[in-house]
């Protein structure tokens, strides 16, 4: 007991002291207390994570950056560990660094300056030779928004888009609207690292430097003419997200640069029609023909078809947005027989229309979207299924489902006249539906269908005036009332009953009830005053005095109208015509008209209201703008050719090794000389040698040759790629070519080219397969098979063809020799040809026996050259060294002893010629 | 495009947010609650929300709600949703919970400035490896991380689904058909509609680069398809065989789509009966569940739910098979059968009791079924052979069908 006194003693001694002190404190002491108090704890507060940052452990450190970056995820503040963070910005362990930065990007503009102090260690990072970490050091550095950095920014981005590694260009590209955003004044920079980025080649950087575009400056529709082919051509390659960017913003440039397909075939059609009904009138007719000559016929730009062609496969893409973007692309610029293959507009979905039927599961704005679709889809031939379908969907629970669904009905009975009769008498069944929402519905449909023709319907209109009595929703009333009056001719005997009735209830009813009452007494006053001057009376006086003052000024209005006073004008005696007017029936809209304008598949769309950022998509041209701006020089495309997949020509080659783009061969525009492509696609330089596959006669008309295109075959860079180039001289079409029964030595292997569906008469297509000779000039055997014939084929290497170039420096080639003495060098000694009498002539010819690449060398007496063989990747060294009098030594080292006797041979005898 | 991503658990509780630009306070997200209270259901929310200063695009996944705002292109955003769920996975709100800085760091990757920058599964995992005991174990011991130092091969090739030298001891390519039927039945049990939704998911382990052809007998039953980006387009277009270099692991290969116009196999039936009472605040229910068209397979995992009116209280029902559940709460009642006897077909019988007073309800529920029959493919689609071109290992091959119940509904 005493202990226990004696504790709280202390506690209340404690407390005392406390409270006494605080009273001691003036107010603002007081509060500069509390400052002190929770400035310590703010201190203290992350201490254990400090202290884990500041240890020379890393896996310390790692351990305190996952919590922190957990505090951040989880959105609290972490902003005061900033120094202790920073500081292991230059950390080597990769983890550490990688959620450093997270942590740097996270609060670097709330703590601008100590962020500063983490730059230098990305300077350092840009110019790292791992391609990843420059590429996340330009990253981080351009996502920290420090309006200082800017300059080094910019300057990082304009290093990163000449940078070696595509990666590292894709993420200069995104660092640009990055740096807009934060400092607008550097846009015409910007815009030149993007003009550069947009004639990059490959499709790593497309999708991203597009994007960087429409941020940036997607009206600098200048900057895309040049690239338009190239990136018509990429995008199968493309990855998706790229895809979907690009066709977006080539939609918007095509509406800029090309002539609407529809709109003169439209024209066309309306001037023939023209001329059926006129012929008599001959000299209107020459008159026509005049106009039809100055309007040239429309003829689609081949740049157009070729964007529709190649994003048509895309159609098939398993991402949705690629979908979508391919679908509006079309929908906006394909001529109206093509868009079909979207799926048909305008009748296009009716094959698909169960597709559209509502489960109960569905959630609600998915149901309203489908029974759009349904409605619209309605014709003379399929409503009775789609009405049947509707008549499932009214017993829903879901009540705004099925207030929706009595509306599509209503639409349906207005849009096809046969079904008005059985829509309204399966509206006026619903009119007895326990539920006040339904009904109501109803009545409000029902309303709008009976305008259309009411003569019929007497009893329709008998029936609802009855359901007053039943009916609670103030619009289904109202619309009731407003039918009654308008119609009370038809029932003379009720509407003056209902109006009574109405009197009575006046003053409980709501508004749109109320003003209703008056236009019916109004209406029946005019036709009936015998039997209503009392009562409209009576019920102008009640709205008199109501207390909305809509009504007391409609009553006041109203009652100035149809009562003869002596002040009342000449507006009295049209009073008749004024109210009894026939309307005309109202039109049943959808509730999704009016939103064409949008570009279809954006948020805008979506919404029904401009989004913030949204670009308005142009609208055609009057004239197409000159199409020459498209085309590229060739020159410059040629080398790009070789070395990315690119260019038009270049890209039918190469895709075809690759992945999906294959045989896109034959989708080239059109437009470019025939001869030029031949020479590219065939012949990459001079200096190759072609060989027969198949004679033209032996191969009844399909002549084959082949060549040993000196590219590295993508699939497989153990293979030689054998470019094969088949021309079709037949007068029929050559169907189904492809390769069969391959028979090889052991260890070879053959990769064979696509096979070719359909080659038409006179037309050459060229694939390329890959063999693996394993390093031996034997020769590969196959058959050539066509839809009806089978060719025994064999094609034998030239052992100068079994290699591919390596790039040594000097010291690195004398280093490789050394280790290739002996056995494997062998030295031969010759005398030049005749014409051999330069440098430049040695090394041509050396380089056209063998696929090897030029070593420097600092004697001009010696040439080396260097390379590799493709199946097993063995050196091959090759030096020349010339002497006076035209003698020279021929020196071969390679641990292939086969492959280094039969060089010799092949240079001896091209050297010496 | 994306701005921000706040992850929501259904409870309401926001676990994660990521800003990809400057950040923006997670008061936002109140018109979103304010949205979801108005919408009862959280299906019925509106999958784009306007406040004054964004747009709020949410998603509903695996009963957890992802959600974000943006600027443009709703489609494009929804679908990098998804993605992200693929990669998750079938993931719950403990799991991202439990490795919310793995999840972090791979959003980080994802999205650089709110634009896709690597989405491709391969390459993300090359980037951050996935979790598993075995490696939190290693990496706890060794200090060795999670997060990979070079860049993954793929991104680089024009494959980037496949990373460079894989190597397995074992070669194996497994294929499963799997398809949905999705059906509306009427009362009386004839199809208003039927369609076959498909994919045919792979798993692929062979070494090397791999290029495969898969073969059909019947290809001209698909007249939908759409493709992994693997798949090259024109050899489907002109030979109809499925010609791809194939990622490495699992992936869905394609996905295809057997429209209404065909006819499409029932492969169950469902006699119903449910009623409602005037008087009393009771009901009666009914229901049995038979064969149909199976082709001599055995109906697997049936199961039946209901969603019933919000009058019914309670039912009180008896099962000659399998159990049954009713839950007053959400107003569901799942009776799951298992698998399917022919000689005795299973049926469900009793009453049901309403909220006293209440009206009678309009509307009959409708039933929705859940079933699965093995080793058929309902269309009748089958693979012809599996080609491997470009290496000589001999891989094992395996094609596994599968038929499953999707959206099939039964109105009564």
């Amino acid at each position: 007991m005493s202990l226990s006194y004696s504790c709280n003693g202390h506690i209340c001694e404690n407390l005392l002291v406390m409270d006494s002190f605080v009273r001691f404190l003036k107010e603002r002491e007081q509060e500069q207390l509390i400052k002190i108090l929770s400035f310590l704890f703010y201190i203290f507060r992350h201490d254990d994570l400090k202290e884990m940052l500041d240890s020379n452990k890393d896996s310390l450190k790692l351990e305190a950056m996952k919590r922190i970056v957990a505090m951040i995820a989880r959105g609290k503040n972490a902003s005061d560990l900033f120094p202790a963070v920073v500081k292991n910005v230059a950390c080597k362990n990769i983890e550490v660094k990688k959620l450093v930065y997270v942590y740097l990007v996270r609060y670097a503009e709330e703590q601008q300056d100590l962020a500063l102090l983490s730059i230098s260690t990305f300077q350092r990072g840009l110019k790292d030779p791992n391609q990843l970490i420059r590429a996340s050091a330009l990253r981080v550095l351009s996502s920290i928004r420090v309006t200082i950095i800017v300059p080094i920014m910019m300057l990082a981005i304009k290093e990163a888009a000449s940078d070696m590694s595509p990666y590292v260009r894709k993420t200069a590209a995104h660092a640009i609207p990055k740096l807009h955003s934060l400092d607008p004044e550097q846009k015409d920079q910007l815009i030149e690292v993007i003009e550069k980025l947009l004639a990059d080649k490959t499709t790593l950087v497309a999708g991203s430097v597009v994007m960087a575009f429409e941020e940036v400056c997607p009206d600098r529709i200048d900057l895309i003419h040049k690239n338009y082919r190239k990136l018509c051509n990429l995008l199968i390659d493309v990855e998706e997200w790229g895809q979907v960017v690009i066709i977006n913003m080539l939609t918007r440039y095509a509406r800029t640069q090309f002539l609407n397909p529809n709109e003169s075939l439209l024209e066309e059609s309306s001037e023939k029609a023209f001329y059926a009904s006129d012929d008599e009138e001959d000299e209107d007719k020459k008159a026509e023909v005049t106009t039809l000559e100055k309007r040239k016929p429309y003829v689609m730009d081949p740049d157009h078809r070729l964007l529709l062609r190649n994003t048509k496969p895309l159609l098939q893409s398993r991402n949705a947005a690629v979908v979508m973007a391919v679908a509006q692309l079309y929908f906006h610029l394909a001529p109206k027989a093509e868009v079909g293959i979207i799926a048909k507009a305008l009748g296009m979905f009716e094959p698909y229309l169960k597709s559209f039927y509502i489960r109960s599961t569905d959630p609600t704005q998915i149901k309203i979207l489908k029974l759009e679709v349904l409605t619209n889809l309605a014709n003379e031939a399929n409503i009775s299924t789609i009405l049947r379908e509707f008549q499932t969907y009214i017993k829903s629970m879901d009540k705004d489902f099925v207030a929706a669904s009595i509306q599509a009905i209503g639409r349906c009975a207005t849009n096809i006249g046969e079904v008005r009769d059985t829509c309204l008498n399966g509206l006026v069944q619903l009119l007895s539906n326990r539920d006040e929402l339904v009904v109501a519905e109803s009545v409000v449909v029902i309303k709008k269908l009976l305008q259309m023709q009411p003569e019929q319907h007497s009893d329709i209109i008998k029936h609802m005036a009855k359901l007053i009595d039943n009916i609670q929703v103030p619009m289904a009333r109202a619309s009731i009332l407003w039918l009654i009056g308008e119609y009370c001719e038809h029932v003379p005997k009720i509407a003056p009953d209902v109006l009574r009735k109405m009197a009575k209830s006046f003053t409980n009813e709501e508004d749109i009830v109320k003003l209703q009452i008056i236009n019916l007494a109004a209406k029946l006053y005019l036709t009936n005053s015998k039997q209503t001057k009392l009562l409209t009376q009576y019920v102008l006086n009640l709205a008199k005095y109501d207390q909305n003052y809509d009504i007391r000024d409609r009553a006041r209005f109203i009652r100035q109208l149809i009562v003869p006073t002596d002040k009342s004008g000449a507006l009295n005696k049209y009073a008749k015509k004024l109210f009894l007017a026939l309307k005309p029936a109202p039109v049943l809209e959808s509730p999704f008209k009016d939103r064409d304008h949008f570009q279809l598949g954006s948020l805008s769309h979506l919404l029904n209201a401009k989004a913030a950022g949204y670009q308005e998509l142009p609208d055609w041209p009057e004239s197409a703008p000159d199409p020459s701006v498209r085309n590229v020089e060739v020159k410059d495309s040629v080398c790009a050719e070789r070395t990315v997949l690119t260019g038009p020509e270049g890209a039918g080659v190469l895709l075809l090794q690759t992945t999906r783009g294959s045989s896109n061969m034959q989708d080239l525009p059109k437009k470019r000389p025939k001869a030029l492509t031949k020479k590219h696609t065939i012949a990459p330089s001079g200096s190759i040698k072609m060989y027969e596959l198949l004679h033209r006669i032996t191969g009844e008309g399909l002549a084959v040759e082949y060549c040993f295109s000196r590219q590295p075959f993508s699939p497989d860079p153990n293979m030689v790629a054998v470019q094969i180039q088949f021309t079709n001289n037949t007068n029929s079409e050559t169907k189904n070519l492809h390769i069969e029964d391959p028979r090889l030595q052991s260890g070879m292997r053959i990769r064979e080219f696509a096979e070719i569906g359909l080659q038409p008469t006179g037309e050459s297509v060229t694939v390329v397969m890959g063999i693996d000779f394993c390093d031996s000039t034997q020769a590969a055997n196959f058959q050539l098979c066509t839809h009806t014939r089978k060719f025994f084929v064999s094609i034998q290497p030239p052992v100068g063809e079994l290699m591919t170039p390596t790039f040594l420096t000097e010291n690195n080639f004398k280093k490789e020799q050394g280790k290739l003495m002996g056995m494997n060098e062998i030295l031969e000694k010759l005398t030049l040809g005749e014409k051999c009498v330069n440098e430049h002539v040695i090394v041509e010819r050396v380089t056209a026996t063998a696929n090897l690449s030029r070593v420097p060398c600092g004697s001009d007496k010696e040439c080396r050259f260097a390379g590799k063989t493709v199946s097993s990747g063995c050196l091959v060294l090759v030096t020349v060294t010339t002497k006076e009098g035209g003698g020279a030594q021929l020196t071969v080292n390679c641990e292939k002893m086969v492959i280094g006797t039969m060089l010799v041979k092949d240079i001896l005898q091209a050297l010496s010629q | 495009m994306i701005h921000s991503l706040f992850l929501i658990s259904n409870a309401g509780d926001l676990f994660l947010e990521k800003h990809w630009k400057s950040v923006i306070s997670r008061s936002v997200c109140d018109y979103f609650f304010e949205a979801r209270e108005k919408a009862v259901e959280p299906d019925n929310v509106p999958p784009v929300i306007r406040t004054p200063h964004h747009y709020l695009i949410n998603i509903y996944q695996f009963k957890k709600l992802m959600f974000l705002f943006s600027k443009l292109g709703v489609c494009f955003i929804v679908d990098v949703l998804y993605r992200m769920c693929d990669y998750f996975g079938e993931c719950s709100e403990t799991t991202i919970k439990d490795n919310v800085v793995i999840v972090y760091e791979l959003l980080e990757e994802m999205l650089d400035n709110g634009f896709p920058l690597a989405t491709e599964s391969n390459i993300l995992k090359e980037l951050i490896r996935p979790p598993t005991i075995l490696r939190s174990m290693v990496n706890t011991i060794t200090g060795s991380s999670n997060v990979g130092e070079t860049l993954p091969t793929g991104q680089l090739s024009t494959i980037p689904w496949r990373r460079a030298g894989v190597k397995y001891t074992s070669n194996e390519a497994y294929f499963d058909v799997v398809e949905e039927i999705d059906a509306i039945l009427d009362k009386s049990g004839t199809a208003v509609f039927a369609e076959i939704q498909g994919v045919i998911d792979a798993c692929v382990k062979l070494s090397g680069m791999p290029d495969l052809t898969l073969s059909f007998m019947n290809p001209r039953l698909l007249d939908d398809v759409s493709f992994h980006p693997c798949v090259r387009y024109k050899r489907w277009e002109s030979e109809r065989v499925i010609s791809f270099i194939p990622p490495d692991g699992n992936f869905q290969l394609m996905s295809y789509h057997i429209s209404a116009q065909n006819l499409v196999a029932i492969p169950v039936y469902v006699k119903q009966n449910i009623s409602f009472f005037e008087t009393g605040s009771s009901g009666r229910l009914d229901i049995t569940v038979g064969p149909k068209q199976t082709m001599g397979k055995t109906l697997e995992c049936l199961v039946v739910t209901v969603h019933m009116p919000k009058v019914v209280l309670s039912a009180n029902l008896s099962a000659t098979q399998g159990t049954y559940n009713y839950d007053p709460v959400t107003k569901i009642l799942v009776w799951d059968i298992g698998k399917l006897n022919p000689q005795k077909l299973p049926n469900l019988k009793g009453s049901l009791s309403l909220q006293s007073g209440a009206p009678k309800p309009e509307e009959n529920p409708s039933l929705n079924i859940d079933l699965k029959i093995q080793q058929l493919a309902i269309s009748g689609l089958k693979v012809n052979r599996l080609d491997v071109y470009g290496e000589k290992y001999k891989p094992f091959k395996g094609v596994k069908y599968v038929t499953k119940a999707g959206k099939f509904q039964v109105r009564t």
